[in-house]
């Protein structure tokens, strides 16, 4: 869906998602970094379980909403990547715990 | 990285690094008030100059020149004594001025003498079917990924709606090597009549030859198709097609990413949970804060600049918030208004940024079709209620918004109504042939963005908080 320009010289950081080693740049946010990825990245919705994507990478929508480092309902277009960060897409509502 | 607000009060709080946070920050800074500025993003900029700071896309005519103008206003931030907090969530401010604001998971709260909300601008919803299948985003989302991250679409790419943005980010697409296969141009043919009397002001502002040289860019790369009346994405779990009607004729096209824009309104959702009174703007078609001219708000002490205040662009928002800012210093150290420039300079600034607006307003005037749906349409994306649910409530007794959420939870997901709000409010309001006015917006309170009880729970309290709500 998208892809990273040329001129991009930024270093890069590993994150991981669902398990898996994935290489996002430092001053992604997570949103951004899980779009770059070209992995099925969808959440599902709390209410009907309906696949969605990150909608206005703003703050507003909520629809980019997923877990990050156990903590559940994050904006992760509002979170920066850091190395080693532990990322799950979140299906449904936020787990109790997490 | 967890840094609360290093002082209990400030003289000037801002919220909000946008045009307007950054040049009221440092205008009040300048002035020798104490002043804390504080944003909910990673780096400073707001939208406009989103990731200014930070930004791979360092080739300067690829964003253009009106972009890098954010740079100056951040270094002139750097350069005062403002206190700036990045990744700050505000969620709360009430009519004692006291800012309830997340950073980093705990909460904190901080008092000032003036508070200048500068939230800026969200996009309008654009509720089409199909809105909510991954693959459609707004226009603004795919320009916040250019910016911060130097992604650009590759995939089959269709934007459609209308007004400024949508041409801008279509160049810069183009110019960073992104693919955009159509432009979808829902303008109606009728504003560019309605628009004329508006055209001469416009003509001669600086938006014209911009606009146009823009426009020419971009015919030049992609097919752009006008007049397009009817808007709708399909797919299985993810967008695969767009299909539109223009003169008459419906067409299908295949497509992995669909962008949406048709303008933007202003986040008013820490305003009016702050208790400021809001009017619907019938030309801009939106909910907007009563102000006066310097940007006083109806609560003593807030004031609002920026596209919150109703959307005037990146160049009035920089002198609204000088404005903003001094009407505060002129308040708290009229002594210390002398060092910065006058009021009346400031207002001539602002009327020449503003030069221009209302033929803009009027010609990307968004069409009645693209903003109230009818049907399966979702109209609440977080709790998943469609036009015709809306409808239906409306027919067993639901009088406006807020009786709304009793009968479907409209706008009591996580979005707070942000995506829904002026949708509902239109619809209700066709349906029960009102006004917009007289239908009324949900009641916001705070917090205006979600914190956990947790984090409440852990709020420093005092014996008289434990005694105010703990019996016996």
């Amino acid at each position: 869906m998208f892809k990273r320009s040329e001129l991009d010289k930024r270093p890069q950081v590993e994150i991981f998602v669902d398990g898996v080693a994935v290489a996002a740049r430092q001053g992604d946010t997570v949103s951004a970094a899980l779009l770059a990825s070209g992995r099925d990245v969808r959440r599902s919705t709390a209410v009907s379980g309906a696949p969605r994507l990150p909608y206005c990478m703003m703050g507003v929508c909520f629809d980019c909403l997923v877990t990050i480092d156990g903590v559940g309902n994050r904006q992760g277009c509002l979170v920066p990547v850091a190395e080693g960060m532990q990322i799950e897409i979140q299906k449904g509502k936020r787990e109790i715990g997490k | 990285m967890t840094m609360a607000p290093k002082r209990e009060a400030y003289d000037v709080v801002v919220i909000g690094a946008g045009p307007a946070g950054l040049a009221a920050a440092a205008t009040s800074a300048e002035a020798g008030l104490s002043t804390l500025l504080l944003d909910e993003n990673i780096g400073p900029g707001g939208q406009v100059f989103r990731a200014i700071a930070s930004t791979p896309v360092t080739e300067r005519a690829q964003l253009g020149a009106d972009y890098w103008m954010g740079a100056d206003l951040v270094q002139a931030l750097r350069a005062s004594s403002a206190e700036v907090i990045q990744r700050a969530t505000v969620w709360s401010l009430d009519r004692n001025l006291e800012i309830g604001v997340s950073i980093g998971s705990a909460s904190a709260f901080a008092r000032a003498r003036r508070v200048i909300l500068a939230t800026g601008a969200l996009e309008r919803p654009f509720p089409i079917p199909g809105w909510t299948l991954p693959g459609v985003m707004t226009a603004g989302a795919a320009q916040t990924m250019l910016k911060s991250s130097g992604l650009v679409p590759d995939g089959r790419t269709v934007i459609a709606g209308q007004g400024p943005l949508l041409w801008l980010l279509a160049a810069q697409i183009l110019r960073l090597g992104g693919r955009i296969d159509h432009i979808l141009d829902t303008t109606e043919r009728g504003n560019y009549f309605a628009a004329l009397p508006h055209a001469l002001a416009f003509l001669t502002s600086p938006y014209f030859a911009k606009g146009l040289s823009m426009m020419r860019e971009v015919r030049a790369k992609v097919q752009v198709i006008s007049g397009v009346t009817e808007l709708a994405a399909a797919g299985d779990g993810q967008l695969a097609s767009v299909s539109y009607v223009a003169g008459g004729k419906r067409e299908t096209i295949p497509a992995d990413l669909l962008l949406l824009h048709q303008g933007v309104v202003p986040n008013v959702n820490l305003a009016m949970a702050a208790g400021v009174e809001h009017r619907w703007d019938e030309l801009q078609l939106c909910w907007s804060p009563v102000l006066d001219a310097s940007g006083t708000s109806s609560v003593a002490g807030i004031a609002i600049a920026g596209d919150g205040a109703g959307i005037g662009g990146a160049t009035a928002a920089v002198v609204r918030g000088r404005i903003a800012a001094r009407a505060a210093v002129e308040a708290l150290a009229p002594a210390a208004a002398a060092k910065l420039a006058p009021m009346a300079t400031l207002r001539t600034d602002l009327a020449k940024a503003e030069r221009g607006r209302a033929f803009l307003d009027t010609l990307f005037r968004p069409a009645k079709q693209f903003r109230i749906p009818a049907g399966d349409t979702i109209v609440c994306r977080c709790e998943e209620v469609t036009a015709k649910d809306i409808l239906d409530a409306v027919a067993i007794g639901a009088t406006g918004p807020n009786q709304l959420k009793a009968y479907r939870r409209t706008g009591m997901g996580p979005c707070q109504g942000r995506l829904c709000g002026l949708t509902v409010t239109e619809l209700m309001a066709q349906a029960r042939a009102k006004s917009p006015q007289e239908i009324g917006y949900y009641r916001l309170r705070a917090p205006v963005k979600p914190i956990t009880l947790a984090e409440l729970a852990a709020v420093p309290k005092s014996e008289d908080d434990v005694k105010a709500v703990v019996r016996g």
